[in-house]
């Protein structure tokens, strides 16, 4: 049976407005997903403990406030820690070129920037899951 | 990698209440995998220990936020408390936003709270096919409490009733005109009435509605129970604690009047008629793709008429076995 793919959109840290996740959201339905939004202001362990719960495919994790670099090592640590390991961490928002090389080093899948066109979004979260395969 | 985990694999993790193997699980029972049937059969023979709590009510009568302050309140009863959140699945796209969860962020992360989010997937009746496997899934998982919040309905989907043991039916002021808002057949399966929001001065009125419109229909009592009506809060937090004690006094009151097997019972019988039918849709869908185009054609020509149309079809697929 092929089952929708499970997508969770995490805002974390202290970035005041949601209206973006909210459009890609629905982009996302649209294209047959299964969308988990979590709300403003959560922390990795929330969003951790929330992803792991929901056995989502993705987790996408959209900040604006600069702390990705502590915040993505945080994510994929606890993940590791909670039986999260196979979740693909994917990041967006507003992050510098010089950090995407870092962070996808790391084990982020993806970085998504701020203005990517929905239907980049949709085929790269799609390529995701399909290269990973059935788990 | 060794390709995914067997599901028999999962089970002991399972049961010593592990976060991603209950998750693994829930996700293979959605999905119908074959592979899972037999580990799904081990969780159902385990499983029957839990108190199934249903909650339903119309779209925004404040039923996520209530069951984010009611687990807390149970929480305080030393109770593990498992949830299951089912929004419906767009009938265009098939895919969902699942948003229950938003507004139970207190309970974010707590390890005695379990919360899953499920999209309904051209389900009927408020609750997703594989609803009652989670609710198997989290009692096995050793889970005291579930609660189920169906899709807001308003109409006549009362399946909620047929998978619970407490129903909790949630009115709420200001939407709508009165009560009217959420139909009598809605009414009738509440064990327990909520009118939410109780601190917007309307809510009088959505309570005063409410009584009168179930002393008219007489269900304010149901064997030796009568059927309370609890206004709350999640604001202010009013009312959760009478709540917490409305869903003990049922749960007793099924215990000693032996509510509680007739309860069981129903709850079977609707969960095999239900699966029974999944199954032959299945069987139907599998087995008619041969003659559809065939015997639609003739009918559009009106070389047939409906009714032999679809038996001739329901006698190709199962064979001369069908008759009425
Ligand atoms: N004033 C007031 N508003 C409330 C209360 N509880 C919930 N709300 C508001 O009611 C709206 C809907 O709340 P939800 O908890 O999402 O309602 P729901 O029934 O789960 O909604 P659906 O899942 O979409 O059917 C939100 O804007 C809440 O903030 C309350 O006790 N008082
Ligand atoms: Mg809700």
């Amino acid at each position: 049976m092929n089952q929708a793919i499970r997508i969770m959109l995490a805002k974390v840290g202290l970035d005041g407005h949601d209206r973006g996740v909210k459009v890609v959201a629905r982009c996302l339905r649209d294209a047959g997903m299964d969308v988990i939004y979590t709300g403003l202001h959560r922390s990795p362990d929330e969003v951790v403990t929330a992803a792991v719960q929901e056995d989502v495919d993705i987790l996408g994790v959209s900040l604006l406030s600069g702390a990705h670099m502590t915040i993505f090592p945080r994510i994929l640590k606890l993940l590791e820690e909670r039986g999260g390991q196979d979740i693909l961490v994917v990041g967006g928002g507003v992050i510098p070129d010089e950090d995407v090389d870092a962070l996808k080093k790391m084990g982020v899948k993806e970085i998504l920037l701020q203005d990517t066109p929905p239907q980049v979004i949709v085929e790269t979260l799609r390529e995701l899951v399909d290269a990973r395969g059935p788990r | 990698m060794g390709g995914p985990l067997a599901s028999a694999a999962l089970l002991p993790r399972l049961y010593a209440g592990e976060g991603a193997a209950i998750a693994r699980m829930l996700t293979r029972a959605e999905a119908a995998t074959p592979e899972a049937r037999e580990a799904l059969a081990e969780i159902y023979r385990r499983a029957g220990r839990a108190h199934v709590i249903g909650i339903t009510g119309v779209p925004g009568s404040g039923k996520s936020t209530l069951v984010g302050k009611l687990t807390r309140a149970l929480r305080a009863t030393h109770r593990k408390v498992g949830i299951i959140a089912v929004d419906p699945s767009s009938p265009f796209s098939g895919g969902a936003i699942l948003g229950d969860r938003i507004r139970m962020s207190e309970l974010a992360t707590d390890p005695g709270v379990f919360i899953r989010s499920m999209a309904t997937r051209g389900s009927m009746g408020g609750l997703a096919r594989s609803t009652q496997d989670a609710v198997d899934i989290l009692d096995a998982a050793g889970f005291h409490l579930i609660l189920i919040e169906t899709v807001g309905v308003g109409q006549d989907e009362v399946e909620i009733a047929q998978a619970s043991h407490t129903t909790i039916v949630v009115s709420a002021p200001g939407l709508g005109d009165d009560i009217q808002a959420i139909k009598a057949g809605v009414l009738e399966i509440a064990d327990v009435h909520v009118v939410s929001k109780c601190d917007r001065p309307d809510s009088f009125r959505t309570v005063a509605d409410l009584k009168s419109m179930l002393a008219m229909g007489a269900v304010l009592s149901r064997g030796g129970w009568s059927v309370p009506v609890v206004a709350t809060s999640s604001e202010r937090g009013e009312g959760i604690g009478d709540l917490v004690s409305a869903i003990d006094r049922h749960r007793e009151y099924l215990h000693h009047s032996g509510a509680l097997r007739a309860r069981r019972q129903r709850i079977a019988e609707y969960r095999m008629l239900k699966t029974a039918e999944d199954l032959l849709r299945r069987r139907f869908a599998a087995s008619r793709a041969g003659r559809v185009a065939d015997l639609a054609e003739r009918l559009a020509a009106r070389e047939l008429e409906p009714y032999s149309a679809a038996e001739e079809l329901l006698n190709s697929a199962f064979g001369s076995t069908y008759h009425e």
